[in-house]
């Protein structure tokens, strides 16, 4: 992708976009902090350029965002990726969107082995599936629990979860 | 119960022979609140470690998408208790920033000397009990005289002692009193010496010295990659400080240094929170001293704030704020953005990711919490250690389950 028709930016934007050019990448800066759009079929490309190209070794946070109730929004799940170079100290923030019924996204645990739980959390609270992750099941939640409760239409009063579980007596145990 | 968790995928088939199982938690003094781990054990030897958490899963997210900036402020509370204040200047920082307010030079040394009061306190706490925990119980008891004092300063200046919910978007609760000073002051002049009793009770313990030094190694490469921060991060040589490298509140102002170890194994945590004691102690020392006086709400950003309850009953202008800052159709405007900022809590980098709607509260408030991240380490460190090396470990790398499981 040519640098000619966008507004050129920081260094870390110069390098992620000639290495990868294939990959299409909507730059942004909100009070001075870097953030990018990729399309989920490349996210696993791209973080590993932002490690091994722009030095990015820590990842601080992963976390979804669902828009159901957005104004304007045009996708239902954000995925977040905020990235720290240690030594450095720049950050940037990898955003990529998913769609219903296709919730999938190939797992970070081979880039950073930190998003082993973050992972996890995702998917606990939201429902998004992270393919290739050692230990994927649900982290806070029981194991038998059904719902996502992250998700917008996951109302914050009156479902009572108590059906989801067993009751066992004493005698039982 | 999940049976599943007993059983080690790590593990091969002929390797399991002759191992054991051991459930620790999540009813046990060492986890200080509830989480639970599943060991394999050969012997006394932990093979592996399987953390279960999610006990103290309470929903805190979900409450920070209905409960408006300054009321969310009660909850981020609750995350980490054990230096609630830290978290809420962390939360506060985070709205701030989205909002692109600029705080005045007195509210910013208050918090600053509160983050740095919390630092010390939560310090106090994590030394004191991994202390407790290996045995050691007096030194426990001077760490909490100390905790005990810096209680009444929070009460002093919020009214409350533990969950003080004081800074609002902008500013704080209330402006600090000249009493308040005072016992910052005097907190500073007795500190050391309490200080001074603690570390001489164990810093030099052999038996304290030989049942952490060696123990939990988080090599550097496993520190950055795990997302290790803070005070576990500084521990394994990593020589990032949010306060230094990403100046918030009044630290550019203030003289102190970043503490750092290199050996990364649980006597290396616990010297790194020593010694953050004593540049927490400075930096209150230099921001004490040095308090600017005027308002603790930016004027320029408008009527920022809940104003003070006299202004409210006994002026017209007091009370059009009150209700413009608290209704909801009329508060103020936010950025339809997304934005991650962090602080430097006691425990590593605190940050809230908050997504906004155009409303006076979060579409989405993400908590980025120390523990977590910390916790899921503890299967590498704890590889290889002795049983009774649990409680050292779990106790150096300060796992607040509320915080945790939020």
């Amino acid at each position: 992708m040519a640098l000619d028709n966008t507004t050129v930016g920081s260094e870390v934007q110069i390098r992620l976009q000639s290495s990868l050019p294939d990959v299409a990448q909507t730059w942004s800066s909100f009070q001075g902090q870097e953030r990018v759009v990729v399309p989920a079929s490349h996210i696993l490309t791209f973080l590993k350029a932002c490690r091994d190209v722009t030095g990015f070794d820590q990842l601080i946070d992963l976390t979804c965002v669902d828009h159901l109730e957005m104004q304007g929004a045009v996708d239902r799940f954000e995925l977040v990726y905020c990235l720290l170079s240690v030594d450095v100290g720049t950050r940037l923030i990898v955003k990529t969107y998913l769609n219903e019924p296709n919730l999938t996204v190939p797992s970070a645990t081979q880039v950073w082995f930190g998003a082993d739980w973050l992972e996890r959390e995702a998917y606990d609270m939201f429902g998004i599936v992270f393919e290739g992750h050692p230990n994927f099941k649900r982290l806070l939640l029981p194991d038998e629990f059904v719902s996502f409760p992250l998700r917008k239409d996951y109302p914050q009063q009156g479902r009572g979860e108590r059906h989801n579980f067993p009751i066992i007596t004493r005698s039982k145990s | 119960m999940p049976l599943e968790l007993l059983d080690s995928p790590g593990l091969l088939e002929n390797q399991k022979e002759g191992l054991w199982t051991l459930n620790f938690g999540p009813q046990h003094p060492a986890t200080h609140t509830t989480l639970r781990l599943v060991l394999q054990l050969d012997g006394e030897t932990v093979i592996d470690a399987e953390p279960d958490i999610g006990f103290l899963h309470s929903g805190f997210e979900k409450l920070g998408e209905s409960l408006d900036f300054n009321q969310y402020v009660t909850i981020v509370d609750r995350m980490n208790y054990i230096s609630p204040l830290a978290n809420e200047i962390a939360w506060h920082h985070s709205v701030e920033a989205l909002m692109g307010i600029e705080l005045t030079p007195r509210c910013k040394y208050i918090r600053t000397i509160f983050a740095e009061l919390m630092r010390i306190h939560d310090h106090l706490l994590c030394t004191g009990t991994c202390v407790l925990d290996l045995g050691g119980a007096t030194a426990f008891m001077y760490a909490f005289n100390e905790r005990e004092y810096i209680y009444e300063i929070c009460e002093r200046a919020s009214g409350q002692r533990f969950h003080t919910s004081y800074t609002r978007v902008g500013g704080l609760l209330y402006d600090v009193t000249d009493d308040w000073i005072a016992m910052v002051r005097k907190f500073c002049k007795n500190f050391p010496k309490a200080y001074a009793d603690f570390a001489g009770l164990v810093m030099k313990n052999r038996i304290f010295i030989e049942r952490t030094r060696g123990v939990g190694v988080l090599s550097k490469e496993d520190a950055i990659a795990g997302g290790a921060t803070g005070p576990v991060a500084r521990a394994s040589g990593v020589t990032r400080d949010l306060r230094i490298d990403e100046p918030y509140l009044a630290y550019n102002d203030l003289d102190f240094d970043i503490c750092c170890a290199k050996a990364g194994d649980c006597y290396s945590r616990f010297q790194v929170r020593m010694m953050e004691m004593e540049q927490s102690l400075k930096i209150i020392e230099q921001a004490i001293e040095n308090l600017p006086s005027g308002p603790i709400y930016n004027e320029e950003h408008g009527k920022t704030g809940v104003p003070d309850k006299t202004e409210v009953y006994r002026s017209i202008e007091g009370l059009i704020h009150h209700f413009e800052n608290i209704m909801p159709n009329r508060q103020m405007n936010v950025p339809v953005e997304s934005f991650y900022a962090a602080t430097e809590s006691p425990n590593g980098e605190l940050g809230y990711y908050i997504v906004s709607d155009g409303n006076f509260r979060a579409y989405r408030a993400r908590t980025r919490p120390p523990s977590l991240l910390h916790f899921a380490l503890f299967p590498r460190m704890i590889r290889n250690c002795m049983l009774s090396d649990v409680v050292a470990v779990l106790g150096s790398i300060n796992i607040i389950a509320a915080e945790l499981d939020r």
